[in-house]
């Protein structure tokens, strides 16, 4: 089986560019036609002598795979689906007027085990490679209008460490599509060392998955508390605010009289004092069994004025999809079932 | 039942070589087929749940895994299945007494109380559990462990020996007797729920999220369930 070249950083284009006997410059151009022009196939690379193409296409391949199946909902978000390593994973594409947000998969399945996470369901299957979870944004029809990457689909960014830094680096970088590291955000659960290689190897945007301030109920929520408790984390990111550290978001889904009340606001402005941040709060969308509820609008309202009134930069998410099973994980944990005999329901 | 393909893989993690500390190997065994258990001179206090980052170069990534002894005890233990093609088991399963490893401090907070608790595991998940019984004893706790074979189901005269008819022992591809056939999950979808304040869970994230959603379905309030994932 011929090895994918998507994913390769520029040391590995012209490594490969090398062994396939062209100058080592070429490795440049590859990367050129793979991250910029979308080439799709060797013969397209017209500016690589014949014979270097053929050696590259007998060694390697682009490695590109199109989305088996997609989902457009009402309010112009689309889910597609890759299939990858037996499984399935998403990739949304949420459109707005003045930008376009592509969340993308890290992981098929995931290990973290989140109350409230459907991908937690289908237990842990594989990582993806640097290429697979690249290929969600090049094979994705709506690329050209991409101006923002967010690492929030399924799997847990920073169990996958070096898969993700290595498709960080190709994203942002001059060889590749050059997107601005601000424009790039990558979500965790709190993996604590594995964070710290990432604030100190890239200068994308970084987002914490907090839900809730209080130890023992974080504990309930997210088993990843039991590892690395948020106190942790958040002395971490404290200790860097002198170094410059970048401004942190804090995910919070908002679940209906479990994490919405005056006394989660009061806590939240004492354990996020010092940290410059922003707290996004986001609607919870259902999933199957779940104990937890969706917190009214209202409530949400009512939680951001709480959370603005003790200095913290507040923003309510906007609910996309809902049509097209938004919740993460759902559309592919349905297709999974679906292709092993299930009813997919 | 979502379908799904678990893995022995686990994840790796970049800690900062300043962290961990070496230590001398005092045995290494393989007390089941592809499950060893490794032991070192106790350099730390733990509280019996915690984990600890293992690994053979401090400049490696590390794994984790949680401590299997008693906190009093001089040695401490932990398990680990062989991954034939992994990184770091491979070379752990060949250590001799004497050789050095790395660990990291003790951490974490997957901890028990006093008081009647059910204690779900897989596999080595059941570290942990070892640790608490050993160092507290097992009163009031009823215990599940699943393992694919007999053999796997480490600790069982101990469990047996503490919690009589409160160990019970899963076993999916052997039968003995005694030996509840199937998954720990089938016992706890089939069967009364155990009269617990709380339900501890540790192994496989498969196995973890089924039995959560399991015990919420039967009525268990989540605030009740506490899970260590196993990854």
């Amino acid at each position: 089986m011929k090895e994918s070249l998507v994913g390769a950083t520029r040391e590995r284009l012209t490594e490969a560019a090398v062994a396939a006997g062209l100058p080592a410059y070429a490795g440049r151009q590859v990367a050129d036609w793979i991250y910029r022009k979308g080439a799709t196939d060797f013969d397209q690379m017209t500016n690589l002598s014949r014979a270097g193409r053929a050696a590259l296409a007998e060694r390697w391949e682009i490695g590109l795979s199109s989305p088996v199946k997609v989902r457009e909902s009402a309010d112009g978000t689309k889910k597609y689906l890759f299939a990858c390593h037996g499984g399935f994973v998403e990739a949304a594409w949420i459109p707005e007027e003045d930008r376009g947000t592509l969340c993308l998969s890290v992981q098929v399945g995931c290990k973290m085990g989140c109350l409230f996470c459907m991908t937690g369901k289908q237990g842990f299957q594989a990582h993806l490679g640097a290429g697979e979870i690249l290929n969600q944004y090049l094979s994705l029809p709506e690329r050209a209008r991409v101006t923002n990457i967010v690492y929030m689909g399924m799997g847990e960014p920073l169990d996958n460490l070096a898969n993700v830094l290595d498709s960080l680096e190709v994203l942002t970088s001059d060889y590749g599509p050059g997107l601005s590291p601000t424009r790039v955000t990558v979500s965790t659960v709190g993996l604590l060392p594995a964070m710290r290689t990432f604030l100190d190897s890239t200068r994308c945007h970084l987002a914490v998955s907090l839900h809730t301030p209080f130890e023992e109920e974080r504990r309930r929520l997210m088993p990843i508390e039991n590892v690395h408790p948020l106190a942790e984390v958040l002395a971490e990111l404290r200790s860097r605010r002198e170094r410059g550290q970048r401004r942190v978001s804090f995910e919070y889904i908002v679940f209906g009289g479990l994490n919405d009340t005056p006394r989660h606001a009061k806590e939240m402005g004492r354990i996020l004092n010092g940290i410059r941040c922003r707290v996004n709060l986001i609607p919870f969308h259902a999933i199957p069994g779940t104990p937890l509820d969706p917190s009214p609008r209202g409530k949400m309202e009512e939680f951001q004025a709480l959370l603005r009134e003790r200095g913290l930069l507040t923003t309510i998410r906007q609910s996309r999809g809902q049509d097209i099973e938004a919740a993460c994980g759902l559309l592919s944990t349905r297709e999974l079932v679906r292709s092993r005999g299930g009813s997919g329901e | 039942m979502i379908p799904v393909r678990g893995s022995t893989e686990k994840s790796v993690h970049h800690l900062d070589p300043s962290r961990l500390q070496a230590v001398r190997v005092t045995q290494n065994v393989e007390v089941a087929p592809g499950i060893y258990r490794l032991s070192f001179p106790r350099p730390w206090e733990f509280i019996p749940g915690q984990c600890l980052a293992l690994t053979m170069d401090p400049r490696r990534p590390s794994r984790f895994y949680s401590i299997a002894s008693g906190a009093a005890e001089p040695l401490v233990e932990v398990l680990y299945d062989l991954v034939p093609d992994g990184e770091l088991t491979p070379r752990l399963a060949v250590l001799a007494p004497g050789d050095e490893v790395f660990c990291s401090a003790p951490f974490g907070a997957f901890r028990d109380v006093e008081g009647p608790s059910c204690w779900i595991a897989t596999g080595t998940g059941i570290a942990p559990f070892v640790s608490m019984a050993r160092s507290r004893g097992a009163a009031g706790k009823l215990l599940l462990h699943g393992s694919r074979s007999i053999a796997g189901l480490l600790e069982k005269q101990m469990f047996a020996s503490l919690l009589r008819d409160r160990y019970v022992p899963c076993c999916t591809r052997e039968a003995a007797e005694g030996v509840f056939p199937g998954r720990t999950t089938a016992w706890l979808a089939d069967r009364r729920l155990p009269a617990a304040e709380r339900f501890l869970l540790c192994g496989n994230s498969e196995m973890v999220v089924e039995a959560r959603d399991i015990l919420i379905g039967r009525g268990v309030p989540f605030a009740d369930v506490v899970a260590e994932i196993y990854f």
